[in-house]
């Protein structure tokens, strides 16, 4: 169900854009914010746009390209209306999040940086978030969810499932 | 709020977070009293104070606000680093969370005391929530006049900065600070050379000092309760009070604040009431996951600054104390660990994105049972070629904790290398060999 959208940002979006430029001495830094709007309105950053975003900064292309595929939470594909991230670094793995993220991809029958089909869940194998204090953790789009295991990851899933 | 010296981070007040509480309890005093005193002297207070970086290097603070130039003739900025991604971590997000002002309020005297024009927070960017929490205090201390414009008005003053957030987006290097300038201008995040030093040039290439939300976030204490008494808290060369991470098997994990020298043993066991399950303790790592590790067996009497867990071989790096209780399977650990750096490696300099991806691969071949225990002295050989060879420090937080695991806990991996491998039976001057070739699986 992918809509068709059109990659333009609202005169309110393109407003704030200008607000940010401001904030430094060159505009190029508001590229990152920038690519963050774009990433929450169009779901991911395709190259259209990378491209409009390029357009906007007054930027080249490829530079554009380069910093988006240079950071880990820029989507390089269309992600799932839950994105679910387990962390399995170290404090996480000590109290067994390599299981919850195992038992994640099984439930769902999908892998790192994978999608189900229906488009709702996605899944991300992630590094440390700085949150080791509530180990074991996932984060579901912006919200993080400490001290969980198997059983309160799968309420997790079925309340967002219930959501739709 | 400043009264109970060993709380100066995060004091038990509630609500401390909104802009009214933290002023009625003494918030932006120290500001004040700061503009007092000429800039050079909160230098000076700060020096006296012993402050030293609490991002991981544990740089001496007042020294290195005296390499920015002073006067007015080019703009200088301040990157307060909040990209707090090194694993077992977890500090700087209470400051954002539960006393934002306190940042703020030690944005303003660090940038007063070197004419800071502009300051940038880079807050990690899985961080959403605590980046709209320091946001708002941020609108709401703007909202006071107490940051921009307004500053002449609210307090006299003919100093003025402009704060700002920089949000990331997922890259562990980007808190190196070349790469976090980088990464502030709109670049891909590489690290580069120093010299030049970011005072000499850095964003922009103007003049600027990156320093780690805690560490900027004591400055108002310090100036507070004055840099000799802060000097007197703690440990004589490392002073002041710390946030302490806590995690892995432990029964109270968590942030705790308390002075510097404090025994490892009594954070462990009286703060964070104990190890889970009353197990004994394996491994401890004391300052997140670059630094090297702690034996179970060497823990007793550790106090925990830098200069005493330098005696022991380690660091207090972030603070962050990883504790693995007598399960723990160390060889995992310390793949899981090198997969983390190879991951992370930007991959500019040869040793680091060659090494990392050997040290990785190596672990793997361990864990799987067909390592060998050359292996063992391969991986500390990698290790040492890695060290002092890279562009930045990223190099030396993979080499430290691999070859740190590696050497403390040999018996641990020879476990590896022979226990699933066994010399071909008939061939037994092969088997004198201890060559991968001559190996086969034991079943
Ligand atoms: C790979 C790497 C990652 C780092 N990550 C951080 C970080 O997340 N936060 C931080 O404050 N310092 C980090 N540092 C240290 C910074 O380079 C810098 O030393 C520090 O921010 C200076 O602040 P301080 O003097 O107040 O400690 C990192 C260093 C390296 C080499
Ligand atoms: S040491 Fe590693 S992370 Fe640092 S610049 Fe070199 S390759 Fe990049
Ligand atoms: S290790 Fe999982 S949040 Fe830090």
């Amino acid at each position: 169900m992918e809509d068709i959208q059109e990659i333009r940002f609202s005169e309110e979006e393109l407003k704030e854009i200008e607000m940010v430029k401001s904030r430094y001495p060159s505009s190029k830094s508001a590229i990152m914010h920038v690519l963050w709007m774009a990433q929450k309105k169009f779901g991911w950053l395709s190259n259209d746009v990378k491209e409009y975003v390029a357009k906007i900064l007054d930027l080249p292309e490829s530079h554009v390209h380069g910093v988006a595929s240079f950071y880990t939470m820029y989507f390089k594909k269309p992600m799932g209306k839950y994105h679910i991230q387990v962390c399995t670094n170290i404090s996480c793995m000590l109290r067994g999040g390599e299981e919850i993220y195992e038992h994640v991809s099984e439930k769902l029958g999908i892998g790192h940086n994978q999608r189900t089909e229906d488009g709702l869940f996605s899944l991300e194998e992630v590094e440390c978030m700085g949150a080791c204090g509530g180990a074991p953790m996932v984060a579901i789009n912006e919200d993080f969810y400490e001290n969980i295991d198997i059983v309160k990851v799968d309420e997790l899933i079925s309340s967002f499932r219930n959501k739709i | 709020m400043f009264e109970n010296t060993t709380k100066l981070l995060l004091h038990d007040i509630e609500n401390l977070h909104e802009i009214d509480v933290y002023i009625k309890n003494g918030g932006y005093e120290a500001f004040k009293k700061a503009l007092k005193m000429t800039p050079d002297e909160v230098i000076n207070e700060v020096k006296t104070s012993g402050l030293r970086g609490r991002g991981g290097a544990c740089f001496p603070t007042g020294l290195k606000w005296t390499f920015m130039p002073k006067g007015k003739e080019k703009p200088k900025f301040l990157a307060v680093n909040g990209d707090e991604s090194e694993p077992g971590s977890f500090k700087d997000r209470q400051i954002f969370e539960f006393n934002p002002h306190q940042l703020i309020e030690g944005i303003l005297i660090s940038g007063y005391a070197m004419g800071i024009d502009a300051a940038y927070i880079y807050i990690r960017g899985e961080y959403h929530k605590w980046i709209r929490l320091m946001q708002k205090a941020l609108d709401d201390a703007y909202e006071s006049g107490f940051i921009g414009k307004r500053m002449k008005e609210v307090f006299g003053t003919d100093y003025s900065i402009e704060i700002y957030i920089h949000k990331g987006a997922g890259a562990y290097i980007c808190g190196e600070e070349t790469s976090l300038m980088t990464s502030i201008e709109g670049d891909r995040g590489y690290p580069r050379f120093k010299p030049p030093f970011p005072a000499q040039r850095g964003l922009w290439n103007m003049p600027t000092t990156v320093n780690n939300v805690e560490t900027i976030a004591t400055v108002p204490a310090i100036i507070a309760i004055g840099g000799e008494n802060y000097a007197k808290i703690g440990a004589q060369k490392h002073p002041g009070t710390l946030l302490f991470g806590v995690s892995g098997h432990i029964n109270k994990p968590g942030v705790y604040e308390l002075p510097t020298g404090t025994l490892l043993t009594d954070i462990i066991y009286n703060h964070c009431e104990g190890v889970l399950g009353n197990k004994k303790i394996k491994a401890v790592i004391p300052g997140g996951s670059s630094m090297p590790p702690l034996r179970g067996d060497e823990i007793d009497g550790v106090k925990m600054d830098e200069e005493s867990l330098k005696e022991y071989g380690t660091h207090i790096g972030t603070g962050g104390i990883i504790v693995m209780n007598e399960d723990t399977d160390i060889v995992k650990v310390t793949l899981r660990i090198a997969h983390f750096y190879h991951h992370e490696s930007c991959g500019q300099c040869t040793p680091c994105r060659e090494g990392c991806g050997w040290m990785e691969k190596i672990l793997k071949r361990i864990v799987a049972g067909e390592g060998t225990i050359k292996d063992l002295d391969l991986l500390v050989s990698v290790a040492n070629n890695i060290e002092g060879n890279t562009i930045c420090a990223l190099g030396d937080a993979a080499a430290w904790p691999v070859r740190g695991f590696v050497t403390r806990f040999r018996e641990d991996f020879e476990k590896y290398v022979t226990q699933s491998r066994v010399f071909k039976a008939p061939n037994i001057v092969h088997g004198r060999r201890n060559t991968a070739d001559t190996l086969i699986e034991a079943v």
